[in-house]
């Protein structure tokens, strides 16, 4: 575990941050301080505690030492989880209705509407999820998470299921998005978005 | 005001997802109907109304269980839980709007099941009409809150019925009290407050619960 970089601005910081689990220490005092518009690659083998990691930043786990503060409010993160967090009973539109009205959304019509499009889901909007493979899953995923166009962005391996149209799609929404957000990214390909990186954090 | 659409997306959502996959309320209506049937071979031909109408309130609680036991699957089961908690400004949201559509599924079940009751059994008065309506928010306030409490556990099936049944017995003494006493007053107002306390808690805590 190592420090990141050190700014003064900071979205996120975390000093001496620790998470147990009964006997098993997954995190035990990571540092590090993530600037606004910063990017914050996080690596490691697994079980290293990148996926904790990122669920304390994003506010859905709390850790058992240190503190970690988060200048983003919670409505304003996106997060991208193992799991799509969608429902596989419902189909994509109405997922993405959903979560539109809880954030808010205006215009969010058109706002799913032009995720789909771009995602390459458009034609299967109305099938219902349980019916995708893991690839359009983790698209839809990613619509979900960008959908209310969060100021952070916490990403659990993006690029798991996607093949190379998907995975070119990400590289672009992800430079785009470069600019106007931060991000804690976790993720076995770090070749991947090593040129967008500000900050490398190595678990385990 | 915004909370309360939030509370209506999310109860929506419940019932288009029941709706579509029919895993609960199908599963409570045929429970309380063969709960009430085997009661009816079960209690012997002479026996009190006071004791058909105590059973009554055990086939509710229990088809209220059965509810309960589903209530968090889909959020379980796709991991959803952690999409909501992020989207909601408020996360009691959640609570409440799961709470509204186990109601409502409970509402459904009982619509059938109070008339099967009058079938077998002995007719069912005003007081009881309003002690099942009460209590049946008591029930799905406190209910869901344990829901989400044992959603979390690896022993959910075991660990519902444990916890939700002892906070019951309140709502079980008013009830039936309810629907056998002359003069119901006291226990529908008892079941009132009893829906005021735990609401409160419930709402309150629910923040808690669906934080790791």
């Amino acid at each position: 575990m190592g420090l990141a970089q050190e700014y003064s601005l900071g979205v996120i910081r975390a000093r001496g941050l620790e998470k147990r689990y009964g006997d098993r220490q997954v995190l035990r005092r990571v540092e590090f301080e993530l600037p606004r518009n910063g990017f914050l690659l996080v690596t490691g083998p697994n079980g290293s505690g990148k996926t904790t990691l990122l669920r304390i930043c994003a506010g859905l786990a709390a850790p058992t030492g240190g503190e970690l503060t988060c200048d983003v409010g919670r409505p304003s993160i996106g997060f991208l989880a193992h799991e799509p967090l969608v429902y596989r009973e419902l189909n994509a539109l109405e997922n993405l209705d959903l979560y539109g009205r809880l954030y808010r959304i205006r215009e969010r019509r058109e706002r799913i509407g032009m995720l789909l499009e771009r995602f390459g889901l458009w034609e299967e909007r109305h099938a219902r999820v349980a019916s995708y493979s893991r690839g359009m899953l983790q698209r839809l995923a990613l619509c979900r998470t960008l959908l209310h166009e969060p100021e952070l962005l916490v990403l659990d391996e993006p690029y798991s299921a996607l093949d190379d149209d998907g995975a070119a799609l990400l590289d672009r929404e992800l430079a785009e998005r470069r600019a106007t957000a931060s991000f804690v990214v976790a993720t076995h390909e770090p070749d991947r978005v090593l040129p967008l990186a500000t900050a490398r954090l190595a678990l385990g | 005001m915004t909370y309360f659409a939030d509370v209506g997306a999310l109860a929506r959502k419940d019932l288009m997802l029941e709706l579509r996959a029919r895993d609960t309320l199908p599963a409570m209506l045929l429970f309380v109907l063969s709960t009430l049937v085997v009661f009816h071979f079960v209690l012997p031909s002479d026996s009190s109304e006071l004791a058909a109408k105590g059973l009554l309130w055990v086939a509710i609680l229990f088809t209220a269980l059965l509810g309960l036991s589903r209530a968090f699957a889909a959020e379980r089961e796709q991991g959803v839980i952690d999409g909501l908690v992020l989207a909601t400004r408020d996360r009691s949201a959640i609570w409440l709007g799961k709470a509204l559509a186990i109601l409502a599924f409970l509402g459904l079940a009982e619509i059938v099941a109070l008339p099967a009751f009058g079938l077998f059994f002995t007719h069912v008065g005003g007081g009881t009409i309003a002690g099942v309506v009460l209590a049946d928010v008591g029930i799905c306030a406190v209910g869901t809150l344990l829901a989400a409490m044992a959603t979390a556990s690896r022993a959910r099936e075991l660990l519902l019925p444990l916890i939700f049944l002892p906070l019951t017995i309140p709502i079980v003494i008013g009830g039936v009290g309810a629907s056998v006493a002359g003069h119901p007053g006291k226990y529908l107002a008892f079941l009132a407050l009893y829906d005021a306390i735990f609401g409160l808690v419930a709402w309150g805590s629910f923040e808690y619960v669906v934080t790791e």
